[in-house]
């Protein structure tokens, strides 16, 4: 209906030429008001002309702050990270993505994760291990990993009928709001800007409320030094432009790894290919280990 | 202000004193007891960043492997193990690249192979596996299958190699002396792709009866039936498991 005025109008306006011009309202029914410009008087349109000018110069004047900010040379801060070969963590934000469906469950991620980072040999410490996921048929699952799956598993039957089973690879999440951080009480356990989370091992005092805080239990106390260990995501090799040590020895590329936020990173490419599910989404830390084809049951 | 001091009573001037020698105390032991580059970057210890990115690398990764070892890598490169990473076998080869005199270990028996290929329920179909207890229990993976170009070869020997379970149990039966082949007829792909290329299987009664018909023209002491007779309306199969018949009589 409206719509319909408001053309009736215009033609009205335009063959009649009246003298008065008819105000033409917007079809969204707003309370701007244009006049049709054949109508308008020499004064009206110098006023826009003027405005028009106006309009570009304070706009160039706004850009002119800018523009000399631009041709300074940037001061190198000395609160500013730099590691290594000129690594600066502001630049970079890592993730991991992890393929349930290549899994095959060998272990040698979790096996090339403690020669690389030096991890006791003994079961129940693990900076990554795979777990065995079984669901049975009334809906449970039945989850093990004998020794991080670093001897790979057993057949190892079970009475009930399983109607699916995969291997979930685990590490820490990296958290964007770590919690473990949240709780330190001495500072011990911190996030770069490139969003890995970190122990100092000289600091921490081994109080283990990170271990408590950490929902995906990624931590543990290391038994000779007695301080959280936890995964860098191998932070000594990433600064040299290495992958991790686990995505390094994948057999079957079921890890992969790489930049959040550039285009070209395989993780990127990972993302939009597969469906992408993280662990305990609910708890808000937003993890930066993406899971594909990620089975409900699994935590 | 020495005025006001002045008028404050004694006491709590002693308190004052008391309580700045006290503020005193705190500072020059946060000084000496927090390390001067904590909160240098952030609400943690600086030096710990770099601590941490200077470990040592102990996976060269395998772009430095191939540097050297070019003529493997073309192979490894052209085969299903192109994905697999030098150092998944040979172990951590930082060590090995600084000096070659530190030499890696190769494995040379069944265990490293069956952490990915022994048959688990819950690995991806279609990723090559095998029942190791049944698949030629002695022999190391490697004298049938190069490890950087791992094909199946030629064909396996016998069926025996993969399907164990049937050919022990075969071999103390009656049937020990029939070939597989008698019964399944496999293509040669079969060997390569088994489950894309199934071998066949006896359809009929009449197949079993080309040696148990009392008519067969065979040689004496095979048990006979008559076709005609025994139990007409079920297959042989349904009642004679055919890789252990009669099995305890």
């Amino acid at each position: 209906m409206m719509n319909n005025k408001i053309i009736n109008n215009k033609i009205n306006n335009k063959s009649l030429n009246t003298e008065k011009p008819e105000p033409i309202i917007d079809s969204a029914g707003c309370d701007s008001v244009r006049y049709d410009s054949e109508h308008n008087d020499a004064g009206c349109d110098a006023g826009r002309r003027n405005f028009v000018n106006c309009a570009l110069a304070s706009s160039a004047l706004m850009m002119v702050p800018g523009m000399l900010g631009a041709g300074e040379e940037e001061k190198p801060d000395p609160n500013e990270l730099v590691l290594g070969d000129g690594y600066r963590p502001k630049d970079h934000k890592w993730g991991m993505g992890i393929d349930i469906s290549k899994c095959i469950g060998c272990g040698r991620c979790a096996d090339a994760c403690k020669s690389e980072n030096d991890v006791p040999r003994e079961p129940f410490y693990f900076r990554t291990w795979v777990e065995r996921y079984r669901i049975l048929e009334n809906g449970e699952a039945v989850v093990d990993s004998p020794n991080g799956a670093i001897d790979s598993f057993d057949e190892d039957k079970l009475d009930e009928r399983i109607i699916r089973s995969f291997f979930v690879p685990k590490l820490c999440n990296q958290c964007e709001h770590p919690p473990c951080v949240q709780v330190c009480p001495v500072g011990a356990s911190y996030r770069v800007e490139d969003g890995v989370v970190l122990v100092d091992r000289d600091y921490c005092v081994g109080c283990s409320y990170c271990l408590q805080a950490c929902p995906y239990g990624a931590r543990f106390l290391h038994p000779e030094t007695r301080t959280a260990e936890k995964c860098t995501f191998c932070y000594h090799r990433i600064v040299k432009g290495l992958v991790p040590a686990c995505v390094e020895v994948c057999p079957t590329q079921a890890r992969i790894f790489g930049e959040m936020e550039k285009k070209s990173s395989p993780i990127i490419r990972f993302m939009r290919m597969n469906n992408i599910g993280v662990l305990k989404h609910s708890l808000n830390t937003e993890p930066k280990v993406f899971y594909a084809n990620l089975d409900k049951e699994v935590r | 202000m020495l005025k006001l001091w002045k008028k404050f009573p004694g006491q709590l001037k002693r308190l004052i004193l008391i309580f700045l020698l006290f503020v005193a105390a705190l500072m020059t032991a946060r000084h000496f007891l927090i390390p001067h580059d904590y909160g240098q970057y952030g609400n943690y210890r600086g030096g710990s960043v770099h601590e941490i990115a200077n470990l040592e690398v102990k996976y060269a990764g395998q772009i430095v492997c191939v540097d050297c070892h070019d003529d493997i890598a073309e192979i490894k490169f052209a085969g299903y193990h192109k994905n697999v990473a030098c150092e998944v076998c040979h172990g951590p080869g930082a060590a090995h690249v600084e000096d070659s005199d530190i030499e890696l270990t190769s494995p040379r028996g069944r265990d490293l192979c069956i952490l990915c290929h022994e048959y688990l329920p819950s690995r991806p179909t279609g990723f090559p596996q095998i029942v190791s207890e049944s698949h030629n229990r002695v022999k190391p993976c490697i004298s049938c299958h190069d490890p950087h170009d791992p094909v199946p070869p030629e064909a396996p020997k016998e069926c025996s190699a993969c399907h164990g379970t049937i050919a022990r149990t075969k071999s103390h039966s009656y049937h020990a002396d029939v070939e597989c082949v008698y019964c399944h007829q496999a293509s040669p792909e079969h060997k390569v792709n088994p489950r894309e290329n199934l071998p066949s299987k006896p359809k009929t009664r009449d197949f079993c009866g080309k040696c148990h018909a009392e008519d067969a023209d065979v040689e004496f002491g095979i048990p006979r039936v008559d076709m005609d007779a025994h139990e007409k309306r079920y297959v042989c199969w349904q009642c004679h498991y055919p890789h252990l018949p009669e099995a305890g009589q």
